[in-house]
C-alpha cells in the first residue's frame, strides 16, 4: 500500500511537470492549430542555458527569471520568422518545421555542450518530506513544482478569463478573421501565444531537469508524455492540459513501478491510444462540428 | 513515376504495370553493369542507398499520397531489422521469407498503431509516432536476453552466387529490393487504392460520401508504408550486419523525414535523392567538421543540425523538394501524389474548419 502511494506522489510531481509541457503545446495549439514539437527542445536549449549562467556564478532565481525571459524570446521569434510565412499552406509544413527545429536545438545542445548527461541543481531540498515520522516520496522540490506549476496554471486562467488580452486572444482562436474584422492585432497576439508557450516550455525544462538525466535529449520523453497529456484534455484547454498531465504521471508512474521501469514510454504509448480510441476529442473539449 | 505525357513522348506503353516493369528493368539492367565497376566500397554505399530508398518510398506515399506524417519510420525500420535478424539467428528460413516476414511485422506493427483511425491525421499521428520511435528501443533495451541489449543482433549475407564479390551481391540485392518496392507502389498508386488515399488526403467528407471508407484507407495507407519501412530496415541490416538500438534513434526518424521532404514528398524517384542525402550527408559533414577542426564532439551533431536546417528551409522556402525542382525544369506539372495542379505544398490546405 505505501508503495502504491509512494508511486502516486511520484506520479503527481512528474505529471506537474508534464500539465506544464502540455500547457505550452495548449497555448500554441489554440491560437495556431499546430503542435509545436520543439516546445521540449526549446526548453532543453533554455535550460542549458540557465546551466551556463549558473556555473558563471549567476544566482538560482535571476537565471530562473532570466531563462523564462528567454523562452519567450525563442518562441516569439519562431512563430515571426519560421511559422507565420507558411500560414495557409498545408497543416503538415508548419508541423513538419518544428520537427526540423526540434533537431536543430538538440544538434546545438550537443554540439555545444556534448552528449554526457549532467547534474541540474535543484532550488529545493531533493530528499523527501517527513510527515508524522515516515518519509514520504514527496521532496521539498516537488512541492516546488507544484506551487510554480498550479501559479503558472492560474496566471493563464486568469488571462484567458478576466483580462481585456486574453479576451482578444479567445477571440483570435475562435476565428482570426472576425477577431481582425473587431480590430484585434492578431499577428500580435499569435507571436504573444507562442511567446507565452516558450515561458511554459522553459519552466518544464527547468523543473524536468534535476531529476532526469540532463542531457541534449532529456526533453524527448517530456514532450511525448506532455503531448499525451494535451491530447487527453483535449488539446484546447488548460484545465484539461492539468488534468491530463496529472493522468499521463500517474500512468506512467504506475507503469514503471509496478511492470519494470524502461517500459514508460510503452505505458505512454498505449495510455495516448486508448485515450483516441475511448474519447478523441479529449476530456475538456466539445466535439467539433464538422463542416464541408 | 506516372508522368502520362513523358510516357507519351518517349512511347512507352501505356500500360502502367508494363510501363513501370518495363523502366525497372531498364533501371536494374543499367545498374548491374554500373555496380560492378564501382569500388567495393562504393557498391556498399549504393547498396545502402537502395535500402533507404525501400523506406522513404513507403514514407513518400504516406505523406504524399495520403497526407499521413510519420516520425516513427525509423524504428518500424527497427521492428523489421530485428525480426530479419531474429529469423536469421533462431530459423533456418529462405532468405526471401525473411525479407518478406520483416516486412510483414512492421506491416502489423503499423496496423496496430493505426488503431485510432479515425485520429489519424497531422499532429495526432505525429505525436502518436514520435511516441512510438522513443518506444521501440525502450522494448529492446528491457529484454536483452533476447534482442541481445546494448551488442544486439548480427545479420549475415547470403552467400555470392559465382564470381560475384560480397558487397556486389549485397548491393545487387538491395537495388533489386528497392526496384520490386518502387513497381508495386507505383502501380499500387496508379490504382483504385492510390486513387482512395488522394481522395481521403484531399477531403475526407468528400471521400467518405463517394463511398470510399476513410478509416481503414488511412490505417492501409499506414501499414503499406510501415511495411517499406520494415523492409528498408531489413535490407539496411544486411549492410550494417549488427542490429542494435543505437542504429535506429529518434533523429533517424526526422532524417527520414528531411530526405523525403528534399527528395520531393509524393514521387518515388525523388526518394533516390533522398536516399543519396541520408548517406553522403552525414559522411560530408564529418569531413566539412574535421575541415574547420569543430573537433569530434560538435561533428557528431553537424550532420544532425544540416538536417533539421535543410528541412526547416526546404519547407519554406521549396516544399516540392529536388524532384519537384526537376519536374518544374522539365515543365510539367506537379506529380498527382505532391497533390493539386499547382498547390506550392505537399498537400493542399484542408478545407472545412
Amino acid at each position: 500500500m505505501s508503495l502504491f502511494f509512494d508511486y502516486s506522489l511520484d506520479g503527481i510531481a512528474n505529471g506537474m511537470v508534464y500539465a506544464t509541457l502540455a500547457l505550452a503545446l495548449v497555448l500554441i495549439y489554440r491560437a495556431t492549430k499546430i503542435i509545436n514539437f520543439a516546445q521540449g527542445a526549446a526548453g532543453m536549449l533554455t535550460t542549458f542555458i540557465a546551466f551556463s549562467l549558473l556555473s558563471r556564478g549567476m544566482g538560482y532565481w535571476w537565471a530562473f527569471l532570466l531563462v523564462l525571459i528567454i523562452g519567450f524570446a525563442i518562441g516569439a521569434a519562431c512563430e515571426r520568422i519560421l511559422i507565420r510565412p507558411l500560414h495557409g499552406r498545408s497543416e503538415l509544413n508548419p508541423v513538419i518545421v518544428t520537427i526540423g527545429l526540434l533537431v536543430v536545438f538538440e544538434g546545438l545542445a550537443g554540439a555545444i555542450y556534448g552528449n554526457a548527461s549532467r547534474g541540474f541543481p535543484a532550488a529545493f531540498s531533493q530528499s523527501g518530506l517527513r510527515v508524522g515520522g515516515t518519509t514520504i516520496a514527496f521532496s521539498h522540490f516537488d512541492v516546488f513544482i507544484l506551487i510554480a506549476v498550479l501559479a503558472l496554471m492560474a496566471g493563464t486562467l486568469v488571462l484567458f478569463r478576466y483580462t481585456a488580452l486574453g479576451l482578444r486572444m479567445r477571440a483570435t482562436a475562435f476565428s482570426r478573421e472576425i477577431a481582425r474584422l473587431l480590430g484585434v492585432r492578431v499577428g500580435l497576439l499569435l507571436t504573444l501565444g507562442w511567446g507565452l508557450a516558450g515561458i511554459a516550455g522553459s519552466l518544464a525544462g527547468l523543473l524536468a531537469a534535476p531529476t532526469s538525466s540532463f542531457g541534449p535529449y532529456y526533453m524527448d520523453l517530456v514532450l511525448v508524455y506532455g503531448f499525451t497529456a494535451a491530447v487527453i484534455g483535449g488539446l484546447e484547454s488548460p484545465v484539461g492540459a492539468l488534468v491530463g498531465g496529472l493522468i499521463t504521471g500517474l500512468c506512467i508512474s504506475y507503469v514503471g513501478g509496478y511492470l519494470g521501469s524502461g517500459l514508460e514510454p510503452l505505458g505512454a504509448l498505449a495510455l495516448l491510444m486508448v485515450a483516441l480510441m475511448a474519447r478523441p476529442e479529449g476530456i475538456f473539449a466539445r466535439p467539433p462540428a464538422r463542416r464541408v | 513515376m506516372n508522368a502520362t505525357g513523358f510516357a507519351r513522348m518517349m512511347h512507352l506503353p501505356r500500360q502502367p504495370l508494363v510501363r513501370h516493369v518495363l523502366c525497372a528493368l531498364v533501371a536494374a539492367a543499367v545498374l548491374y553493369v554500373v555496380v560492378a565497376r564501382l569500388s567495393s566500397y562504393n557498391e556498399y554505399q549504393v547498396g545502402e542507398i537502395a535500402a533507404y530508398v525501400v523506406a522513404l518510398v513507403g514514407l513518400s506515399l504516406l505523406t504524399g499520397a495520403n497526407g499521413q506524417i510519420s516520425l516513427g519510420h525509423g524504428a518500424f525500420m527497427a521492428v523489421g531489422a530485428y525480426t530479419m535478424a531474429l529469423l536469421m539467428n533462431h530459423t533456418q528460413t529462405n532468405f526471401i521469407l525473411e525479407l518478406a516476414a520483416a516486412a510483414g511485422v512492421a506491416a502489423a506493427a503499423g496496423l496496430v498503431l493505426g488503431l485510432p483511425a479515425t485520429r489519424l491525421k497531422g499532429p495526432y499521428l505525429a505525436g502518436m509516432t514520435l511516441l512510438f520511435a522513443l518506444a521501440v528501443p525502450s522494448i529492446a533495451d528491457k529484454w536483452p536476453a533476447t534482442f541481445g541489449g546494448d551488442q544486439g543482433l548480427t545479420t549475415t549475407v547470403p552467400t555470392a552466387p559465382g564470381s560475384l564479390s560480397a558487397e556486389e551481391w549485397l548491393a545487387q540485392i538491395q537495388i533489386i529490393g528497392a526496384l520490386v518496392v518502387m513497381v508495386l507502389v507505383a502501380n499500387l498508386l496508379w490504382s483504385r487504392y492510390g486513387r482512395a488515399f488522394r481522395a481521403v488526403r484531399d477531403d475526407e467528407i468528400a471521400a467518405s460520401l463517394a463511398g470510399i471508407h476513410v478509416a481503414r484507407t488511412k490505417v492501409t495507407a499506414f501499414a503499406i508504408s510501415a511495411g517499406c519501412a520494415g523492409l528498408g530496415g531489413a535490407l539496411l541490416a544486411l549492410s550494417t550486419g549488427v542490429v542494435n538500438t543505437g542504429e535506429f534513434p529518434l533523429t533517424l526518424s526526422i532524417q527520414l523525414l528531411a530526405a523525403m521532404v528534399l527528395g520531393g514528398t509524393g514521387t518515388l524517384i525523388g526518394m533516390v535523392w533522398g536516399g543519396i542525402l541520408l548517406v553522403y550527408l552525414p559522411q560530408w559533414s564529418t569531413s566539412v567538421s574535421s575541415d574547420f577542426n569543430l573537433g569530434s564532439g560538435a561533428s557528431a551533431y553537424l550532420a544532425t543540425i544540416i538536417f533539421g536546417v535543410v528541412l526547416i528551409v526546404a519547407m519554406i522556402a521549396a516544399p516540392n523538394g529536388i524532384q519537384g525542382g526537376l519536374r518544374w525544369l522539365w515543365g510539367h506539372k506537379p506529380h498527382p501524389g505532391t497533390g493539386g495542379r499547382s498547390a506550392p505544398a505537399p498537400v493542399p490546405v484542408s478545407t472545412g474548419d
